[in-house]
């Protein structure tokens, strides 16, 4: 069952880097669990802690306002390198609903969408705003995905254009296995005239 | 008259079971690679929704990304890898899956042993949770990387449902020098487009110099399509593809063969077909390369120097290549050639085949791994393996001080106990110089197995042309 997103109103934190790999959003250590739960820890490790296991204080989901934060304003080319889904779902469960940037790599965009996750492309000017405003300190952004927008209290309006694809699945939240099983007369017929 | 198609545009069509909306499509999946790593979530999924797996014999397992490479007499060390590698297992026992595990001669890593087997066939359509799965697409198949949620999908209805991507075409021209080999050309290409150049495309790579690259060759070339971000790569397959699968164990026999290959010679695309993006790069005058940086696309000709972040065009940019040198702990300036190194990894799915190995045991032979440097080879498959013992290349890499290893993914991502200490610079076979790829702070500088073979006789990058 994919979790179903409509509309989300919700603390941004940035980090801003290009080509954020997804071994950085998660790396391998963390890859041998055969669950689908417990990566939140794990999320930025290395970035996030030091050798020694504190927690850095330069990193920028470590800073105060960056706690209970639902939104990420992140560089181009986000979620690029290695296809594990275990980093969206590190992403998932650390809080996050939504990511913002210029552009985002293939699988990883095919993974948000598969787990309630929103990627959202805005155009490189428009992630450079919404970068400036979280400097003044606490600061919230609305990403509607009906409508395909994003707005703050200031008046910034950005208008983004989703996969169609995905965004019915988000808002929908319908199981997606499920419904490619009522195509079975389709596949069996598939497989029948290519045997 | 129709319109006119690329390669993809025809493995893509014969692969639509229905379109579910404009540009989106329900596709049926030919072979589908599992691995330990991203597969036991799915198959939970499956149990708790009381699914099965809708076509078993068209799903192949092995291990591949946390197992060890040392002695498999052994039971694995490592509690949870341990644990991963039964649920492999027990889940190819439960759904009827044919699986290489530890214990069997075809162990390997996924995207070696596809090919090695003849499972790996032109047109077909072909994923894995993995995004080297380009790998495949050298055969003329379209071979794409999945995430878990994809799997699952996979394995309950033998399906995917994608959006088309668009279609770039490669055209890399030209003859390559000698030292020059086809890791080089896609490096070079990478640098070029940069690690995002083809997001949103598949990649045919045309051109004289790809028409020119043997088998395994051009597996290394699609092998790393998705580091320039692309969803795939493929290739026209010709007589260098059918003689490479005729007679391997899972390729069409008998009357089979030769109708197989009748169908498989119109996988190509048509004159003037319209590719969505073009890129052209000539091979003459590609050099040695070897990154720099902490993405692939960091990269320069062996002949270069560390490249100064104050040059670079954007801010953006800037930052980037300032953060990479930091972390690779490298000066602007200093000529790429002579930088010393601490490890050497020759293997992984891009360049661990037959043909690399000979390649870096031609470098090695009678030669000997500088003093301070650790060298290890890690074959892409236990028959890779056992070719090389055949024709004698452990000896030569075992005399000249290289350690010599069991199949696996190993050092490439570091799931397994070969990694990188801090601050440890590897010159690398592998596919991805990301920041803690290899071990948290090692340092990755990729390149092709001749110049990695060097770098470990010199204990310094080198360009393996002067030898």
């Amino acid at each position: 069952m994919v979790t179903q997103f409509v509309r989300h109103r919700g603390r941004a934190v940035t980090l801003p880097r290009r080509d954020v790999d997804t071994d950085q959003i998660i790396p391998k250590q963390f890859l041998k669990s055969v669950e689908r739960t417990g990566f939140a820890p794990a999320l930025f490790h290395d970035w996030r802690y030091r050798a020694d296991g504190s927690p850095d204080p330069a990193f920028e989901l470590n800073t105060p306002t960056a706690a209970g934060a639902t939104i990420l304003i992140t560089g181009p080319n986000f979620g690029c390198g290695s296809s594990r889904e275990h980093a969206v779902w590190a992403l998932v469960q650390f809080g996050f609903r939504a990511i913002v940037a210029p552009s985002f790599a293939d699988i990883f965009t095919s993974n948000c969408y598969r787990n309630g996750l929103l990627p959202v492309r805005l155009q490189p000017t428009e992630v450079d705003a919404l970068i400036r405003s979280t400097e003044g300190g606490l600061y919230e952004i609305v990403v509607d995905l009906e409508k395909q927008v994003v707005t703050d209290d200031r008046g910034f309006y950005a208008r983004f254009s989703a996969d169609p694809y995905g965004r019915e699945l988000l808002l929908s939240g319908l199981d997606e296995i499920g419904r490619t099983l009522l195509e079975e007369p389709s596949i069996a017929a598939y497989e029948r005239s290519h045997s | 008259m129709s319109k006119r198609r690329t390669l993809f545009d025809r493995v893509w069509d014969a692969h639509v079971v229905r379109e579910l909306a404009d540009g989106v499509a329900l596709l049926y999946v030919d072979l589908h690679l599992i691995h330990e790593v991203t597969s036991p979530q799915a198959f939970s999924g499956l149990r708790r929704a009381g699914r099965r797996v809708r076509r078993p014999e068209r799903t192949l397992a092995t291990v591949d990304h946390n197992v060890p490479t040392g002695d498999r007499s052994l039971p694995i060390a490592d509690a949870v890898a341990a644990k991963q590698v039964d649920a492999l297992g027990t889940n190819a026992r439960e759904f009827d899956i044919a699986l290489f595990d530890l214990s069997s001669p075809g162990q390997g890593i996924v995207h070696v042993i596809g090919p090695e087997l003849g499972a790996t066939q032109p047109g077909m359509l072909i994923v894995c949770g993995d995004s080297h799965t380009a790998t495949h697409g050298a055969f003329g198949a379209f071979a794409l990387g999945i995430g878990t949620s994809d799997v699952e999908h996979v394995l309950a209805t033998q399906c995917i449902v994608l959006s088309k991507p668009k279609n770039l075409e490669a055209r890399i021209s030209g003859k390559r020098a000698a030292g020059v080999s086809a890791k080089d050309l896609i490096l070079a290409l990478i640098g070029k487009i940069g690690t995002a150049g083809a997001t949103g495309h598949v990649i045919e790579y045309t051109g004289a110099a790809i028409e020119a690259l043997s088998m395994e060759e051009r597996m290394t070339v699609c092998n790393m399509s998705i580091e320039g971000g692309a969803r795939a790569g493929l290739m026209a397959p010709d007589d260098v593809t059918f003689t490479y699968l005729q007679g391997r164990p899972r390729a069409p026999a008998g009357d089979a063969w030769p109708a197989a290959v009748d169908r498989w010679r119109a996988l190509r695309s048509d004159d003037e077909a319209a590719y969505d993006t073009r890129v052209t790069l000539d091979a003459s005058r590609v050099g040695p390369q070897v990154t720099w940086g902490t993405t692939p696309g960091m990269v320069a000709d062996i002949s270069a120097r560390v490249p100064d972040p104050a040059q670079l065009a954007t801010e953006n940019e800037r930052r980037a290549a300032a953060r990479a040198l930091a972390y690779m702990g490298l000066t602007p300036g200093t000529p790429l050639a002579g930088i010393p190194i601490d490890r050497v990894f020759l293997g992984s799915c891009t360049n661990a085949r037959i043909e690399d190995l000979r390649a870096a045991a031609s470098v090695v032979r009678g030669r000997h791994v500088a003093t301070r440097v650790r060298a290890m080879v890690v074959p892409g498959s236990q028959r890779v393996k056992a070719q090389a013992e055949q024709e004698g290349l452990d000896r030569v890499f075992r005399e000249a001080g290289f350690e010599w290893r069991n199949a696996g993914c190993s050092m490439c991502l570091g799931m397994n106990a070969d990694v990188l200490g801090a601050g440890e610079r590897c010159a690398a076979t592998s596919n991805r110089n990301f920041e803690g790829r290899q071990g948290r702070g090692g340092r990755t500088h990729l390149m092709s197995p001749m110049m990695a073979a060097a770098a470990a006789i010199e204990g310094q990058l080198v360009d393996v042309r002067a030898w």
